[in-house]
Order: structure tokens, then C-alpha cells, then sequence
């Protein structure tokens, strides 16, 4: 990548694909330690700014959410090349969640039920929604490794505030997060 | 034949009365409930329950764990093509087509008048002439996309599938009990198995000794078992025989299910009396009273000329009471016929099968010599075994010890199929090199050698020097050869398969991780994966072998494992560099959009068509 | 004469009876070996391999494998625990387990394992089968999601409760429990008070009504790793 290594505090990189923005919440939880966060680094592409584009390389990036449509998947990938550590943030990064509840149905039936039979559904001109500003669906979810090569995992719907601190802590100080017994949580 | 002339309730009264109500023939149950009503409904195995006072549950867990039982209507005539490698590499992909052409629908379904349902099957032994088929039990070989045609018509017009044989195949084929299109292929004739037999002889001769000196000259030829393993007969027999317990047993292994073996289905034509005799001088030996003959259900058409001669035994003192006038030795054998699962070839599962159960393997210990069949001591002996025991009792354990190797002894009897010009049976002493039996068989063109079919080695044209030995190269008799234009991943996709459709899913690794190998495989061949990929493949392969509880499991990762030895080269063609900077090779986001694309009626902009490679 | 056998696990000697299986004299010595499987009321199963150990350098499982004196066994090693650790990460594949939204979490078995080994992420690619579930019986459900082919429920029905009425039907990946031969939890004489309601090691055959009435943060497996409870002599299988 042209990215070019800064000076200064390392820099940190969130988003949400296909999740609830829960993780996020659970970031926010840890606090006043907030402010510590924010001595310690600096926020580049995240809803948490909002700011959407990388200025350049960082140094974490946090994925929330699998990829359920092709924009997710070209997200990741962007996110792949400017971080140089990858953390799947949640279950729904590790393993769908609850989004990916839809995995074990086809496509075609899923739009169906959602779109068309639905005991709720209102929809005279019977069409699948298809405007092109739509990302396309994938088959199915697919947890974020199962797309990228990703370095660190916090699983947990969400992970707590701690574990999400104690794992940033570790990182920023350029080590690899270890959980304690009781922050290993997948619920 | 089929027919709805008569309730369910009466049939099953019926064939659960002739089979004595007894749970442990829960096979035959349900085969003959099958037979009568085309299929099992569940209404027909809430009968069998009551009638056997077997549970529900354990009725349905039987008919739904063999592949010859079908719990949902079923076509009169079921065609079961053989999907083996070696029937693909003949044309079975080929006959296949044809076969969807005529009949207008696809495998595993059934015609709309009901008349035929269509299936794949592994291996039926017949890959000395394939590509084959089973039309219910009759065996059709050597299958052209012609040929295959023509079978549909006729069926259509007299339905029934015996009219298809025409020609009847050598020997015992031509027999009246059996009248099968099979041929023989008996290439080479061994002095062991495959020589003349003068049935009574080996009994004469082990009732001249005790049954420890029967043992004991067992151990002195030092046989061991045929089947692959090579566990050491005699000390098998001094174990069941050893073990506590009023009743014993012993059982014929004629559940030939290693892909591409096919020589039990010619001793069984050819020589069926010789084994009959090895398990009754085992019987002997043992102390057993009860012996069984688990006979594939592939084999079914063996059945009458089987059962014949054991009847002609039973008539002529050799079975039943009083053997050979001898005092206290009872002994006789039934035929349990199989209904489709590899897995009953492992003994334990084996066992389960022959109490009338599904065939998961079962734990170990107990070992079967100390707790088997119906928790007695049992030995399980594959046919050519029991064939060369009877021979080493009529011809002496030095004569037998004369053949083969310090560690193998005696001869072995080789089943080659693939590409080459004289496949079939060989019959040569152990340490014969595999170079040899494959030029004998007319192999010009060597890429890759399968030996012991798909849980043995896939090895290469620098192993032909090898012999084939418990030492060196093990086998259980499958050899199949694969010219220079057969792809080894191919194979090694195929073989996956099959261990994903026929492991019995009891324990993890063996259940789960064949799926995971099998993904990984395919990933491979399709161009989706990294050394990384291939790394991660090695190691699950190795915790599969380790892990699983019985002899599928510890050698379903064989294909991978012994490939990547022999051709590593032919792997890392395929692999695509992973990128730490991308998407992994394994995930394709074009397979991942086709069903959203075809939705939508337009193509994705962000991972466009026709970029694949371009990402 | 009912001899008195020492076995070495993991360094330490053990002294038990001949006749028992690996696991039965590490429980009764409080080493605690990982298991999902096998369970002490219940008859040998060995289905799962997780309690797998190298037994004189030979992998075998703890559960089936009787004891002989002298013997060695490796259990708490790395490449022990790694060879675990794949089995459990291919468990994990091959159902639906959706730990956020199952009343279970915290008391799980399957889950616990996984913390106690470490398991952030399987390695694995998730399979998502489409697995049914059977919701029929008043006091009682069958999520066949959640299910590890365990054998607990089949074998508790029959052994504990004297109602033979669970099985195993299809083989391989296709395997599963069924109840009634296949018509469902409905059809049996299986109760919500009967022993099987609460075998199960994850949260596949449930009581129906009483999955919260011990709030996450006090359930069994919150605060220490399975096993802990065990190895500390108190016994903590129910």
C-alpha cells in the first residue's frame, strides 16, 4: 500500500458491517477511561468521529459485524490494507451473529419471506427491492475471517468494555491481547 | 415385486414371524418388509417395533443408517450406479448422462410412473469391468452410454431386471443359483487360495489335532489377517478362544467395501467352500458353535449359491451337529446380508450390524476376541484369511510359510483395476514389488498407484520397487493404477468424498473433520487456497488419523496425507499466494454473488464479472 | 484379587482400581481431564474424543480406555490440548451454535470447554446446516442446532429414565437425534421432570420454562473454567 508510516500516537480505525453497532456501545462503555483512550491514541476512519475515509496507515483497526453484502466485503478489504492489526470485534465478526441466523435459508427464499409472502409484508408491485445504490447481497454471512487474514479475536456479544480495554491496552503496547478466564465471553 | 395388495400390518407380521420375531435379524426384517412394500413407512416400523418389542427409535436408526433401506418411496426398480474412481475413469460420469437422458430425471430421484429411482453407490467390486451397476441386486458391468440406454427400454417394457443378463460370466457366474454377467479376471492362480479344493480335506486334518495344535500351527505359518490390518491370526484365535464365556463365535468379514477390492467376490464365486471350511476349522479351534458369513449386500447375488453350500455342507456332516462324527463339535453358519455401509466392513461395526443394529462402530476395549457379537468372544476373519487357514491346516504351517516373506507369509491375492490392460485377481506370494503385479497387469503408463484403496497410499512411479508386504507396502488386495493423465487431486477429491459419505458420524473428528478435509480439497482444485490453506489441511488431517475411534477415521485422512508425500508438486501448482493485504483465496465473492446477481438481474459493480483473477 | 494399580498422569501417580477407565480414577483422584461425552451416571460412550490423551505416546480416549498399571498418561499438554482444541473448534463448526441468544450460555459445556482451552475463533469455516427444531412437547424442546451427537439424551432415556425412546438416525454429517424414531419429542413418554431434560451438555434438548431461572454471572461456568471445581475436590457434575 502507499500508506507511509506517521510519527505521533498510534491510530485506531472502526467500523460496523453487518452488525448492531453494539460493539461500538460496548466501546464507549469503558467510561471515563475514554479520555485515557483518547490521550493514548488517535481515531482515524470511525463512526465514533465520523470520519469516512483513511487519511492513511494505521496501526488498529476494529471490525464489528461479518459481511452480509459485497459493500461489507470491499469495507473489510479497504480495512485489510491500511491496518496492520486486524481485531474481529464480536461475535458477529467471528461467527455471523445474529445476522447470519438467516445462513442456514437461500437467498431466494430469505428476499421472499422478507419481501414478498411475509404475514406483514405490504407490497402490491410484488418486487424485490433492486435499486443499483443497494449493495448486493452474499449467499450468505460470513464471519470476517473467513475473508481476511485477521490478526486478533474478541469474541462476545458484545465483548465487554474491559476485555475491549484490556485488549486495546495490550495492543497499543504492542503486545498480543491475553483474556482473563472471566473476559473470554461468547455471549 | 412390490405391491399394495396387502396391508403393511400383514407384511411385517409376516416377515417378522419367518425371521422368529428376533430383533438381532432386524436386517433381514427390514429387507424383507422392504422387499414386499417397495420401501419402509413409518407406519411399517412402528409394526417392526412392536412386533420385534425392539424400540422406535432403534427401528428407525436402522433403517435410516443403510443406504440400501429407503425411508421414503422408492422407485420399483432402483439403478445404482457405481461412482467409484475407477468406474469414472471408465466412462461412469458418461453412463450417468445417459442414464438422466432416458429416464428423464436425476439422481436420487424417481420417475414419475414410479418405475425407477436412480442413485450413485460407491464401490460394488466390480472394477475389473466397469463402469457397472446394480439393478436391485442383479450386477450389470461393463456399462456404455449405449448400453445403459438400451437397459432403461427393456426395463420399461418386461421390468424385470434379470431379463438384462444375457451372457453369463465364467465359472460359478454361469452357475444356476447365480447366472451373472461377472467375469472371474482370475489372472494369475496362486498355490494357496485360488489352487483345486477337495472340500473335507482341511477339516479331516485339523480334527487329527487339538484345537490348541490347530492354534498353534496357525501361529507357527504365522498367517496374518487378509483384510488389511494384518493382525496375526492365530493370536486372535488364542484370544477368543481364551476369553470367558459360554458361547463363542465366529464371523466371515465378506463385507468387501474397500474401493477397488474385488477378490473376495471371486473366492466366494470360486472358492466359497475353501472359506467355508477355514471358518469351520476356526470354530474348531476357538470352541465357537455359532458362525456367521457377513456377506455385502453389493454381493446379494452371491446369496443363493452361498447359501447352497452351506447347505450341502450341513448334508454332508460338515455342518451342524456332530461334525464329522466328532463328539461335542456343533457348529453352523447363517448368512447376514449387508445393505450398504462401508463401515459394517470394521468389525465392530460389523458386529452391530450382524445383532441387527446400525452399523457405528463400537468402542474398543472391549476387544470382540473378549466381548463381540451379543457380548460373546468373537473373531472376525476376513474370507482370504479363513481360505489360507484352512489351507496352512490341510498343507502344513511350513508349506504355507514357504511363500512370501519373513513377516507375510504365504500369498496374497491382488485386486488391480484402473488403466491398465489385464485387470483382476493375482495371486502371488508377498514381497512380490508392485512394479512386477503392474507389469503383469499390463500397466504401461504409471502416474499414481492407489494401494489398499482409499484408506491405504497413494504412491508414485518411484515406489514400484517396493514390495508389496506388511513390511513395506501393506494392502488389503485393492491396487488401482492412474496413467500420467489422471490428475492425483482428483482422486484424492473423490476418495474424500467417499469417507464423507460413509463414515458413521459417531465421533468428531471423523464425522466433522471429512467435511473440513474434503472443503479444503476442493478449495485446492478449484485454485482457492494458500500453502497456508494446505498447512492447516495437514495438520486437521493429522488430528483426524490421531483422534478418531476406529479404523475409518484413523485412515480416511490417507488420501491427503500420502498424496501430499507422494506428489507435493502436483499440490503447489494449484496454491495462490495469500496475501496479508487482501481477501483470502479461499473466499470468492463472485460464488458468493451469483444468487443476489440473478435476483436483482444485474451484476455486481464492486466485485465485477470476469475479474476473478484481477482482485 | 481386585488389585490396586498406579498410573502417572501428567507427572503425577495415581493410585486406583483395575477396572477403571482412565477418566473414572483421574475424577476420583481430582485430576480433571476435559470431557463432553462422558458422564458419571451414565454407560461408556466415546463419542466426542475431547478427554482424548496420548497413553504411553499412543492417543487414546480417557473414557474407554481401562487402566493398566504402569501406565503413562499425557493429558494437560500442549499438543494434548491442541489436538482438544480442534475438536472442539470442529463442534463448533458443524452445528449452529449461537451462544448471544441461547438461554444456556454460561451453564454449557461445549462452551465451557471452549474458554478452558483458549478458543477465541475456530479455524475452521462455520457450516451452517438448516437443522430443524422439534418445539412439539409441552415441557420440553429438541434444538438440533446445539446438538454434539453426544449420545447423553439417548443413553439417559434409556439407562436412567427406562425410556428407550431416543436414537441416532442417518450417519455422518447427516446424523441426529432422533426422537420417537424421527416423529418428534411430542410422540415420547419423556417428561420434564425425567432425568434426560437435564443431561444435555449444551443447550440442544432443553426444560422449557426454567432456562433463566439462574441469571447469567451466577451460572456454572461464569467465574472459573469446568474442571476447576472437579480438580479442587468438590465434584462438580451434576
Amino acid at each position: 500500500m502507499s500508506d507511509t508510516p506517521r510519527a505521533g500516537k498510534p491510530r485506531i480505525a472502526t467500523c460496523s458491517l453487518a452488525g448492531c453497532f453494539g460493539c461500538h456501545m460496548s466501546l464507549l462503555d469503558i467510561d471515563e477511561r475514554i479520555f485515557e483512550l483518547a490521550e493514548l491514541v488517535e481515531f482515524d476512519r470511525s463512526p465514533i468521529d465520523d470520519k469516512k475515509k483513511f487519511d492513511g496507515r494505521v496501526e488498529i483497526g476494529l471490525i464489528e459485524g461479518g459481511c452480509c453484502n459485497e459493500e461489507n466485503v470491499a469495507t473489510l478489504r479497504e480495512f485489510r490494507r491500511h491496518c496492520d492489526v486486524l481485531v474481529a470485534l464480536g461475535d458477529c465478526a467471528t461467527m455471523g451473529g445474529a445476522p447470519a441466523l438467516r445462513n442456514d435459508i437461500p437467498l431466494a427464499e430469505c428476499l421472499r419471506e422478507a419481501y414478498l409472502e411475509g404475514p406483514t409484508v405490504h407490497n402490491p408491485e410484488r418486487r424485490l427491492p433492486a435499486d443499483p445504490e443497494l449493495p448486493l447481497l452474499l449467499d450468505r454471512v460470513y464471519p470476517i475471517q473467513e475473508v481476511v487474514p485477521v490478526d486478533v479475536f474478541l469474541p462476545g456479544c458484545p465483548p465487554s468494555a474491559e476485555a475491549i480495554w484490556q485488549a486495546l491496552v495490550a495492543l497499543i503496547e504492542g503486545r498480543a491481547p491475553e483474556l482473563p478466564y472471566e473476559l473470554l465471553k461468547y455471549d | 415385486m412390490p405391491g399394495n395388495d396387502r396391508s403393511v400390518d400383514t407384511v411385517v407380521r409376516e416377515v417378522c414371524a419367518a425371521c422368529g420375531r428376533d430383533p438381532t435379524r432386524m436386517l433381514d426384517i427390514v429387507r424383507g418388509v422392504q422387499r414386499r412394500l417397495g420401501w419402509v413407512p413409518e407406519e411399517a416400523v412402528d409394526r417392526i417395533a412392536a412386533e420385534t418389542g425392539a424400540p422406535r427409535a432403534e427401528v428407525a436408526g436402522v433403517v435410516s443408517f443403510y443406504a440400501f433401506f429407503a425411508d421414503r418411496p422408492q422407485g420399483r426398480i432402483v439403478i445404482r450406479l457405481c461412482e467409484d474412481v475407477i468406474d469414472k475413469l471408465h466412462g461412469a460420469e458418461r453412463v450417468a448422462e445417459a442414464l438422466v437422458e432416458e429416464l428423464g430425471v436425476g439422481f436420487d430421484e424417481t420417475t414419475p410412473d414410479g418405475l425407477f429411482t436412480l442413485a450413485w453407490t460407491p464401490c460394488i467390486g466390480m472394477s475389473d469391468q466397469a463402469p457397472a451397476a446394480l439393478v436391485d441386486d442383479v450386477v450389470i458391468t461393463r456399462l456404455s452410454r449405449d448400453r445403459a440406454r438400451q437397459m432403461v427400454r427393456e426395463l420399461r417394457g418386461h421390468g424385470d431386471p434379470h431379463r438384462l443378463v444375457r451372457t453369463w460370466g465364467d465359472g460359478n457366474n454361469a452357475h444356476p443359483l447365480v447366472r451373472a454377467m461377472v467375469e472371474n479376471n482370475i489372472r494369475h492362480a496362486g498355490p494357496v487360495v485360488l489352487d483345486g479344493f477337495e472340500r473335507g480335506r482341511a477339516l479331516e486334518h485339523a480334527l487329527r489335532m487339538s484345537p490348541i495344535e490347530v492354534i498353534r500351527e496357525i501361529k507357527i505359518a504365522r498367517l496374518r489377517g487378509r483384510g488389511g490390518a494384518g493382525f496375526p491370526t492365530g493370536m486372535k484365535w488364542e484370544f477368543t478362544r481364551a476369553a470367558p464365556g459360554e458361547r463363542k463365535v465366529v464371523i466371515c468379514n465378506a463385507d468387501e467395501g474397500e474401493p477397488g477390492t474385488f477378490k473376495d467376490r471371486v473366492i466366494l464365486t470360486e472358492r466359497a467352500d475353501l472359506m467355508l471350511e477355514g471358518l469351520t476349522v476356526a470354530a474348531y479351534a476357538i470352541g465357537a458353535d455359532e458362525g456367521i458369513v457377513y456377506l455385502r449386500g453389493e454381493y446379494a447375488y452371491l446369496l443363493a449359491l452361498l447359501e447352497d453350500a452351506i447347505e450341502r455342507r450341513r448334508r454332508d456332516g460338515l455342518l451342524g451337529r456332530r461334525i464329522l462324527g466328532r463328539d461335542g463339535f456343533d457348529f453352523d453358519i447363517r448368512v447376514q446380508l449387508g445393505a450398504g455401509a462401508y463401515m459394517c466392513g470394521e468389525e465392530t461395526g460389523l458386529i452391530a450390524s450382524c445383532e441387527g443394529r446400525r452399523g457405528d462402530a463400537k468402542n474398543r476395549p472391549p476387544f470382540p476376541a473378549q466381548q463381540g457379537y451379543l457380548g460373546r468372544p468373537t473373531s472376525v476373519n476376513n474370507v482370504e484369511t479363513l481360505c489360507c487357514a484352512a489351507r496352512i491346516v490341510e498343507r502344513g504351517a511350513g508349506w504355507f510359510a514357504g511363500f512370501g516373506t519373513k513377516d507375510s507369509t504365504g500369498t496374497k491375492l491382488f485386486s488391480v483395476s484402473g488403466d491398465c490392460r489385464r485387470p483382476g485377481v493375482y495371486e502371488l506370494p508377498f514381497g512380490t514389488t508392485l512394479g512386477e503385479l503392474l507389469e503383469r497387469a499390463g500397466a504401461d503408463d504409471i502416474g499414481a498407484v492407489q494401494v489398499g484403496g482409499p484408506s491405504g497410499r497413494m504412491v508414485g512411479r518411484d515406489a514400484l520397487e517396493r514390495r508389496l508386504s506388511f513390511e513395506d507396502l501393506p494392502t488389503g488386495g485393492s491396487v488401482m493404477v492412474f496413467d500420467t493423465s489422471r490428475d492425483p487431486l482428483w482422486i484424492v477429491d473423490e476418495f474424500m468424498r467417499f469417507f464423507v459419505e460413509e463414515s458413521c458420524g459417531f465421533c468428531t473428528p471423523c464425522r466433522v473433520g471429512n467435511v473440513v478435509m474434503h472443503d479444503a480439497v476442493r478449495k485446492v482444485r478449484a485454485g482457492q487456497a494458500s500453502a497456508a490453506d494446505v498447512e492447516r489441511l495437514r495438520a486437521l488431517a493429522g488430528t483426524v488419523r490421531t483422534a478418531s475411534r476406529c479404523g475409518l477415521g484413523q485412515t480416511s485422512p490417507n488420501p491427503v496425507l500420502s498424496s501430499l508425500d507422494a506428489f507435493p508438486e502436483r499440490w503447489r501448482r494449484e496454491l495462490r499466494p495469500a496475501r496479508r493485504d487482501d481477501l483470502l483465496p479461499t473466499f470468492d465473492p463472485r460464488a458468493a454473488l451469483r444468487a443476489a446477481e440473478l435476483l436483482a438481474g444485474r451484476s455486481s459493480t464492486v466485485f465485477p464479472p470476469g475479474e476473478e483473477d484481477a482482485r | 484379587m481386585s488389585g490396586t494399580v498406579t498410573i502417572t498422569v501428567d507427572g503425577r501417580e495415581i493410585e486406583t482400581r483395575e477396572g477403571r477407565t482412565i477418566l473414572q480414577a483421574c475424577d476420583e483422584a481430582g485430576v480433571w481431564i476435559p470431557r463432553l461425552c462422558a458422564h458419571p451416571e451414565l454407560s461408556v460412550y466415546g463419542s466426542c474424543r475431547v478427554c482424548t490423551c496420548l497413553v504411553d505416546g499412543r492417543a487414546a480416549a480417557a473414557c474407554v480406555q481401562p487402566v493398566r498399571h504402569g501406565m503413562v498418561v499425557e493429558s494437560d499438554s500442549e499438543r494434548v490440548n491442541e489436538l482438544r482444541r480442534t475438536i472442539v473448534e470442529l463442534l463448533f463448526v458443524e452445528g449452529n451454535h449461537f451462544c448471544m441468544v441461547c438461554e444456556k450460555s454460561g451453564d454449557c459445556e461445549l462452551q465451557a470447554l471452549a474458554y478452558r482451552l483458549g478458543i477465541t475463533h475456530p479455524r475452521f469455516a462455520y457450516m451452517f446446516p438448516e437443522r430443524p427444531v422439534d418445539a412439539g412437547h409441552p415441557d420440553l424442546m429438541l434444538d438440533h442446532d446445539r446438538c454434539v451427537m453426544c449420545g447423553r439424551c439417548v443413553r439417559a432415556a434409556a439407562e436412567l429414565d427406562g425410556k428407550p425412546e431416543l436414537g441416532f438416525l442417518g450417519r455422518g454429517i447427516h446424523r441426529r437425534v432422533g426422537a420417537d424414531g424421527g416423529a418428534g419429542l411430542a410422540g415420547t413418554a419423556l417428561r420434564g421432570d425425567d432425568r434426560v431434560a437435564t443431561i444435555c451438555p449444551t443447550g440442544a434438548l432443553l426444560r422449557k420454562r426454567v432456562g433463566y431461572r439462574t441469571p447469567y454471572g451466577r451460572r456454572r461456568f461464569d467465574h472459573a473454567p469446568i474442571g476447576s471445581a472437579a480438580a479442587a475436590g468438590d465434584g462438580e457434575e451434576r
